[in-house]
């Protein structure tokens, strides 16, 4: 919630969300929640497949393919998690299981608890109009209290934005 | 001696920040929050935090493993 006594010079932020599996759903959400408890006032535009995290029902996956950089702590070490393993049936499936069960056990918090957070502290979620069309979803799929836009609502806000992010 | 405590411990970024926001909204201007939080990156994040909004981090204190903050609703 806006502090309204700091209404004079408030802070505003836009992101551009363009990623929908559970590991980039993180950077948006974490930054976007936090700027909001700083009495930022707080735009998130959902675009491409980053409209899937606005969908009542997330069932959030990621994969090992192309994260050329990712390690899992592992027995102690660190396990690095080759193309390769993508490949294997049900692979996705059990890497998302074992990073949502070690975000767990670190107090991380999760995409549902984030984006519970968003709503609870006024953040502005704009579903892209034109990647519900695209990928055939409607706004009966989506959370409520959310507005649907184009790039043009997005430029008006990030015209008047202190910070705009591209994530 | 704070009005209110927040048990933050366990918690990770950026729980501990989330949750003392909320626990803030709940209180009247002068009144003290601690906060008790385990994660390390809380200490540079608290001071942040109360910078940025006009609550003032009345102390910032750590006992082993865990970190105190004491912050004054602007």
């Amino acid at each position: 919630m806006l502090d309204t006594g700091q209404l004079d010079n408030a802070k505003s932020m836009s992101i551009i969300v363009t990623k929908g599996t559970l590991d980039w759903a993180y950077p948006p959400f974490i930054l976007g929640t936090t700027a909001a408890a700083m009495d930022v006032e707080v735009t998130m535009f959902f675009t491409f497949y980053g409209l899937v995290l606005l969908k009542k029902d997330l069932d959030l996956g990621f994969s090992t393919l192309g994260n050329a950089a990712m390690e899992m702590p592992m027995m102690g070490g660190h396990m690095k998690m080759p193309n390769m393993v993508s490949m294997l049936p049900g692979a996705g499936a059990m890497a998302g299981k074992m990073m949502k069960n070690l975000m767990a056990k670190k107090g991380v918090a999760s995409i549902e608890e984030l984006r519970e957070a968003a709503i609870e502290s006024d953040v502005r979620m704009i579903a892209c109009q034109m990647t519900l069309d695209l990928f055939e979803y409607s706004k009966d799929d989506m959370i409520d209290g959310i507005e649907l836009g184009g790039a043009a609502t997005y430029m008006e806000t990030a015209l008047k934005s202190d910070i705009n992010l591209f994530i | 001696m704070a009005d209110q405590t927040l048990n933050a411990q366990g918690l990770n970024c950026p729980l501990p920040i989330l949750r003392a926001k909320k626990a803030l909204k709940g209180m009247s201007a002068g009144q003290i929050l601690e906060v008790q939080a385990t994660d390390p990156g809380s200490v540079a994040d608290f001071a942040a935090f109360c910078n940025q909004t006009g609550n003032e981090l009345l102390a910032s204190t750590t006992e082993g493993d865990l970190y105190k903050f004491e912050i004054k609703k602007k």
